[in-house]
């Protein structure tokens, strides 16, 4: 094991980008066309890392058709639980449009149908994210590939001026990056639980800009688990649409809708089997599944299943915030989080303003990834550029708290064992089902008791001497940070609305139809959020009750 | 999890030690690449979709094959055509197309209305690409 040193690697930009998803992505873009100068550092590799790579998109893309964006917006506003904000929905409309068109003309094979249209509703993973990388390159950016960011630097005025971190392949060094505004788009936090390319997704820059007083928002919105085949963590779940649910001795199950996903859950948290079988598959179609989706079929295949014909057993795997909706609270429309020179895009930011309570996997939160990201690194681009000359470096003040400092005198560094056991201690209280899915005031309770004095412990822990320890010794305190502000969210949403469903608040509560922020890391703060969901005319209360259509507001029990 | 790289194929690009999002392989004195830390392993696939001569086997569980599996076998893996299945399927590699090029998919109740796109919208410009994107007032404070 390599000590890290502080010899490494020393850098000036105008904006700094840490997360290389398509939201990293999309924001270097788009900071390098507004004239910036930029760097981007991502924990893996800018092509392969993320929700995105493995999993791929479906996207929010909608032409430009007045009535049917309008009927869009309506529709997710109420699927959403009336938390979002119409303003930014039909922006991320018009935003995705018009990137996704550039994708087009940058090459991006888009498929055609029988009648030798194009349709650009659906990005396959690796290939959206090679040709993102590609253009991340020709735009002058400078990638730095297996460079985690550890913490943010401030000035002394307390703006952001920059990140610092270790180089994984390069014996562990340290790098540090003066800039003029950082982009944090490190994605959600899904809690090492091992889902479909998603143990990157630590919730780092949550605490980082967590650690300089960054409010979030939605993070009760955060219990959102994907169905896997039972040996595997393929959270891949827009072709069990056609499945069929069956019992261990083949007895079908009734799986349908929102009642049905939570039958599954509740048969599963119990520990009784679930089988699917895509058995509502046309034969005819089976070709075209195939070829739009090959990472669902891949693990199958691999395994000898044939879904079409063979029930395979399945499990939950936890997704966390990345297909939840909560995140940092963005402040103005290009994304700035309240910390001056501090933007974000994509998962590390609250998804609520166009999903409200309900997951954005499956459309949006790709769409918001694209847009959020356009419109943060702009806004860093506009801040470096006011902002003028970098501040001298020895002004520079590492803002990271827990697990970064030397060891005081008598102490001793951190261990793996101890890191360790901190992941699995915040595991047990986030990945069962009984604990999180299904929520209830006591339990959240019990939970949040041991969090907090988890979070007591670890609130001066020293840094580890090696790096990988280090490393994961930020990602398993993110984690714990991230774990209390769900928890605390959750208590606080005394009902049930979208993802977040209380056993003890069943039904949707109108004194709760408002966002909730969440801030704070030793003493934590809820209050409602001032700004109140702007909402759609036709998706008003009263015109879908006269309409008719009063389903969405009774909760299923 | 990772469970193979075939010294036979491997011809020492590193590029799965490059694009592994977790960190898994270490470069090997010979230069053959070694999965030094399988426990990191996320089962992405996207070391085997990078390798240029389907050298290395993912399988698909989460926890490590027993050293006599089947699903360690590389000639049975080989003759089951399971090596590079997922860069073939995806279309990587010389003349093949993209895998994108066909994913039309059927339609899904659950996603997004697939809107027909024609060509034409290629060649034209999209109306709002000229005009600054509007900015929510409100929401700042
Ligand atoms: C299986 C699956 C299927 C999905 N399908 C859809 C879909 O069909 N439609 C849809 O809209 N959405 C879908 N989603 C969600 C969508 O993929 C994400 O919302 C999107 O990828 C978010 O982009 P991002 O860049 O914010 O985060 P990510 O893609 O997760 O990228 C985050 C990046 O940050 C890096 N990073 C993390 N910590 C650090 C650090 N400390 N320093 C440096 N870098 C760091 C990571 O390595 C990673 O590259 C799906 C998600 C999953 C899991
Ligand atoms: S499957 Fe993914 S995590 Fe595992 S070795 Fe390959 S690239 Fe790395
Ligand atoms: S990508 Fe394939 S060929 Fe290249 S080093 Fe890895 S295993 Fe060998």
């Amino acid at each position: 094991m390599t000590r890290p040193t502080q010899t490494g690697l020393s850098l000036d930009t105008d904006v700094m980008v840490l997360g290389g998803g398509p939201a990293g992505a999309w924001a270097a873009i788009s900071a390098a066309e507004a004239g910036a100068r930029v760097v981007l550092a991502d924990k893996g590799y800018l092509g392969t890392s993320g929700a995105a790579a493995s999993g791929g998109n479906n996207l929010w893309y909608l032409p430009e058709d007045e009535s049917l964006r309008a009927r869009a917006v309506a529709d997710r506003e109420a699927l959403g639980g009336r938390l979002t904000d119409r303003r930014w929905m039909e922006r991320v409309q018009t935003e995705t449009y018009r990137q996704i068109n550039r994708l087009a003309e940058w090459g991006y094979p888009f498929p055609r149908d029988e009648h030798g249209n194009e349709r650009r509703s659906s990005l396959q993973g690796p290939e959206y994210m090679r040709r993102l990388r590609r253009k991340v390159h020709r735009s002058g950016v400078h990638i730095l590939d297996h460079h985690p960011a550890l913490e943010l630097l401030t000035d002394a005025d307390g703006t952001v001026s920059g990140a610092a971190g270790l180089r994984r392949q390069e014996g562990w060094t340290r790098w540090q990056a003066r800039a003029g505004a950082v982009v944090l788009a490190t994605g959600g936090c899904a809690f090492l639980s091992g889902a479909f390319g998603l143990n990157v997704d630590t919730g780092d820059g949550h605490l980082m800009a967590a650690e300089l007083g960054a409010e979030l928002s939605g993070m009760e919105f955060s219990s959102v688990y994907g169905r896997s085949p039972a040996f595997g963590n393929h959270t891949k779940g827009l072709m069990m649409q056609f499945a069929s649910y069956y019992d261990a001795s083949g007895r079908p199950l009734e799986a349908e809708g929102h009642k049905g996903a939570e039958l599954i859950a509740r048969r599963l948290a119990a520990g009784r089997p679930v089988h699917a079988r895509l058995d509502r598959a046309p034969t005819a179609l089976r070709q075209s599944m195939r070829q739009a989706q090959p990472n669902y079929f891949l693990p199958l295949d691999k395994a000898g299943v044939d879904p079409f014909d063979e029930a395979y057993p399945l499990r939950l795997v936890f997704e966390g915030t990345v297909r939840g909706t909560g995140g940092l609270r963005l402040l103005t429309p290009d994304c700035a989080t309240g910390v001056p020179g501090l933007y974000a895009a994509g998962d590390v930011a609250t998804r609520e303003l166009v999903t409200g309570a309900a997951s954005g996997g499956g459309s949006l939160n790709g769409a918001w990834a694209i847009s959020s990201g356009t419109w943060a690194g702009g806004g860093a681009a506009r801040f470096a550029r006011n902002r003028g000359a970098l501040p001298p470096r020895h002004n520079l003040r590492p803002a990271g708290t827990t697990a970064l400092r030397a060891a005081p005198p008598g102490g001793h560094p951190t261990t793996r064992a101890e890191v360790d056991e901190t992941v699995t201690t915040v595991q047990k209280e986030v990945l069962p089902l009984d604990r999180n899915y299904f929520r209830t005031a006591d339990r959240l309770h019990t939970s949040l008791r041991t969090l907090d004095t988890l979070w007591g412990r670890l609130a001066d822990q020293p840094a580890a001497t090696d790096g990988r320890t280090m490393l994961r010794a930020r990602e398993a305190a993110a984690m714990t940070a991230h774990a209390r502000w769900m928890y605390r969210a959750a208590l606080a949403r005394e009902e049930s609305r979208g993802v977040h469903r209380r056993d003890d608040r069943p039904g949707t509560a109108a004194r709760f139809e408002h966002r909730l922020m969440v801030s704070g890391l030793e003493q934590l703060d809820v209050r409602a959020d001032p700004v109140l969901p702007v909402l759609t005319a036709k998706g008003t209360r009263a015109a879908r009750i006269a309409a008719g259509d009063a389903s969405q507001e009774r909760r299923v029990s | 999890m990772i469970e193979l790289v075939s010294s036979q194929r491997c011809i020492g690009c590193d590029k799965c030690v490059h694009v592994c999002p977790t960190n898994v392989f270490d470069r090997g004195a010979d230069g053959i690449p070694v999965i030094a830390r399988q426990d990191d392993c996320q089962t992405c696939f996207m070391c085997e979709a990078y390798c240029p001569v389907d050298a290395l086997f993912v399988a698909p569980t989460t926890h490590p094959q027993p050293a006599d599996a089947p699903l360690r076998d590389e000639s049975r893996l080989a003759g089951s055509d399971l090596l590079g299945s997922y860069r073939a399927r995806i279309g990587w590699g010389r003349g093949r197309t993209p895998g994108a090029r066909f994913a039309v998919g059927p339609e899904l109740p659950g996603a997004t209305p697939a809107t027909p796109t024609t060509t034409t919208l290629t060649a034209t410009a999209p109306a709002d690409s000229a005009t600054p994107t509007p900015h929510p007032k409100g929401t700042t404070q």
